[in-house]
């Protein structure tokens, strides 16, 4: 700044950031360390909020861990998070994609598509837990609007069908979650994924156009590799999303039909708040599922640094024979 | 050349054929959209009788008396749209504010002034994007039942004064949007650095902050997980919570009240997004490109 030497401002740049500082100590950091700490002790029961450390009552500093990775409920927790996302995801992607290069075709203009954008997103904005309970009224049984579609569907072909129970079998009930999910999330992930192709410069399509690529050799050759930063945001931050999922599968099913759809923050909330309160064995659940999601998202941000660098390094070397040639 | 023509005429059929097909699939993917919406608004016009012969019938004998009747039966029993509808309102009108407002101080103390510890802090705001909200959730829940801040509205209000998402985009905003001369002038001019963030800062930045308002509210809105675990007194539930109890087994009955609840939550949400859809799906473009 210039007039630095006049002034010091940078004592302002302190106590602007003072609110923002202590309401994350006191409201983020500190709970966090706190969740920590209890993991590693004896803090159960409903309005309980005395503790020990689990040594000084006789038992493995690391019980309460051991209990969660050993429990089959959480496995099966574990596993139906994975599941149900990469159910939600697989599709959810696929299907942004096909609309962004449908929408963004500069061959065909598609009439109407910012009202498509707009209904697509619609979903998005609604509370999750509304969409949740209105999908087990629209899925109910033995009367609901899924079977009532389906019957006078089967009847315009002359034949019959009976009710089925979409909330009492497993996998039934999986994919109904993961295509609430779906249904929530491809509008938005679409609309990401338009704006990345919206910011490549049109100088690269029209050139692609010259020399005579067609639709589906432009989108793979030259749209996906241009969206690929925004695509790698989506994986984050769906994953992110997806590995806390809550609010849908517990207010679809909660822990019906034989824990379907029990994800692992559904798991966390069940053991501190229900039963027997075990605050300990909660905490602990929470900072595996933090340990891994730091891991995940670590790795996936190393993955996006080193193509990073590893294309620049690429470009730098073409500049370099460029160079050479032109000499 | 009439090699040519009927090489283009192909083309211009295979264009046809295709605009047929994004077509069908958008109008179909409308009508899923629209389907669980239309079924819910229909119902709630509906009596429990009515339902029970279809679902889908989209217009009922007598909509208003059912309607009533189902309003009624609503509110005779747990669920308090009235209730959940002003602590909703409360909690996330002051938490946007509270949010946008020291998301932009704080992006402007990163932005615009020189001080020491500036990348690490900027450093660490991206970091905590990454903390998930559940590892915070005992260890506060157990602050606040010490504190005796149970079923507190403040409680789900003061933490959104650090929101590292919104600081991040307002970041951005800022750097390419904020010229140092104007704040230089204002200083020559004699004003302090709170009066010209205030008058000159918060002016400029009123396009990121209205659309980062509108996200805080919606996520506020539709919140679950902590007020699910703070609000435990019916008085204080917000209407996400609320909605939970139209699962509950006291309206497994009433078919036409429960989509009436569900309808009275989104609708406030409905009615904002018919006048600002345009800005929100333009706001996420930008919100995705930039991050």
């Amino acid at each position: 700044m210039r007039n630095k030497k006049l002034v010091d401002y940078s004592k302002y740049g302190y106590i602007f950031a003072i609110p923002f500082m202590l309401t994350f100590l006191i409201f983020t950091l500190y709970p966090v360390l706190y969740t920590f700490v209890i993991g590693f002790t004896d803090l159960k029961g409903a309005g309980n909020t005395e503790w020990h450390f689990l040594p000084s009552v006789g038992k493995n500093l690391f019980q309460n861990f051991k209990e969660v990775l050993t429990s089959q409920t959480f496995h099966k927790a574990f596993r139906n998070t994975w599941i149900i996302w990469i159910m939600n995801f697989i599709p959810q992607i696929g299907f942004a994609l096909l609309f962004t290069a449908w929408f963004t075709d500069r061959r065909s203009k598609v009439k109407g598509q910012g009202l498509f954008k707009i209904l697509f997103y619609m979903p998005n904005i609604i509370t999750a837990a509304t969409i949740a309970i209105l999908f087990t009224k629209l899925f109910g049984y033995p009367k609901g609007a899924v079977n009532d579609l389906l019957n006078s569907l089967a009847a315009l072909f002359g034949k019959t069908r009976d009710n089925y129970d979409y909330q009492n079998n497993e996998w039934p009930v999986k994919i109904v979650v993961a295509f609430i999910q779906f249904f929530q999330w491809y509008g938005h992930t679409m609309v990401n994924l338009i704006a990345g192709v919206i910011g490549i410069s049109p100088e690269i399509f029209e050139a692609a156009e010259i020399d005579g690529a067609n639709r589906v050799q432009t989108f793979f050759k030259i749209t996906i590799p241009c969206i690929r930063q925004i695509m790698l945001f989506v994986l984050v931050t769906s994953l992110i999303g997806g590995l806390n999922m809550f609010d849908i599968p517990q207010l679809y099913i909660g822990t019906r039909a034989n824990n379907a759809a029990l994800t692992t923050n559904m798991y966390i909330k069940n053991q501190a708040f229900a039963g027997s309160y075990m605050y300990n064995r909660s905490a602990a659940a929470s900072v595996i599922l933090f340990i891994i999601i730091v891991a995940l998202s670590s790795i996936l941000f190393y993955i996006l640094r080193d193509k990073d660098e590893a294309k620049l390094k690429k470009l730098r070397k073409q500049e370099l024979r460029a160079a050479r040639k032109g000499l | 050349m009439s090699d040519n023509t009927i090489k283009m005429s192909s083309i211009k059929k295979n264009e046809t054929w295709l605009k047929v097909v994004i077509y069908i699939v958008s109008i179909f993917f409308s009508l899923m959209t629209l389907f669980p919406f239309v079924m819910m608004i229909a119902n709630s016009f509906k009596s429990t009788y009515e339902i029970q012969q279809s679902t889908l019938t989209l217009w009922s004998a007598h909509p208003f008396q059912n309607l009533a009747k189902n309003w009624h039966i609503i509110n005779s029993k747990d669920f308090h749209p009235f209730t959940g509808f002003l602590n909703s309102f409360i909690v996330a009108t002051c938490s946007t504010i509270l949010n946008v407002y020291f998301s932009a101080l704080t992006a402007y103390a990163i932005t615009a002034y020189e001080w020491k510890l500036r990348d690490a802090f900027n450093g660490m705001i991206i970091a905590i994007m990454m903390i998930p909200s559940t590892v915070t959730t005992i260890g506060f829940y157990q602050m606040v039942y010490k504190l005796g801040l149970v079923n507190k509205l403040s409680m789900l209000i003061i933490p959104s004064i650090a929101a590292p998402m919104t600081v991040f985009f307002m970041r951005q905003y800022l750097q390419a949007s904020l010229s140092m001369e104007i704040v230089q002038s204002a200083r020559i001019d004699g004003a302090g650095e709170f009066r010209i963030f205030n008058q000159i800062v918060v002016p400029l930045m009123k396009p990121a902050i209205a659309t980062q308002a509108i996200f805080a509210y919606v996520g506020s809105w539709n919140n679950l997980f902590m007020p699910l675990i703070l609000l435990t007194d019916k008085d204080k539930k917000t209407l996400p919570v609320m909605v939970s109890l139209l699962n509950g087994d006291i309206y497994k009955k009433e078919y036409g009240s429960v989509y009436l609840g569900l309808l009275i939550t989104v609708l406030p949400l409905i009615v904002v997004y018919a006048f600002l859809s345009r800005y929100i799906v333009e706001g996420v473009a930008l919100g995705g490109v930039k991050s």
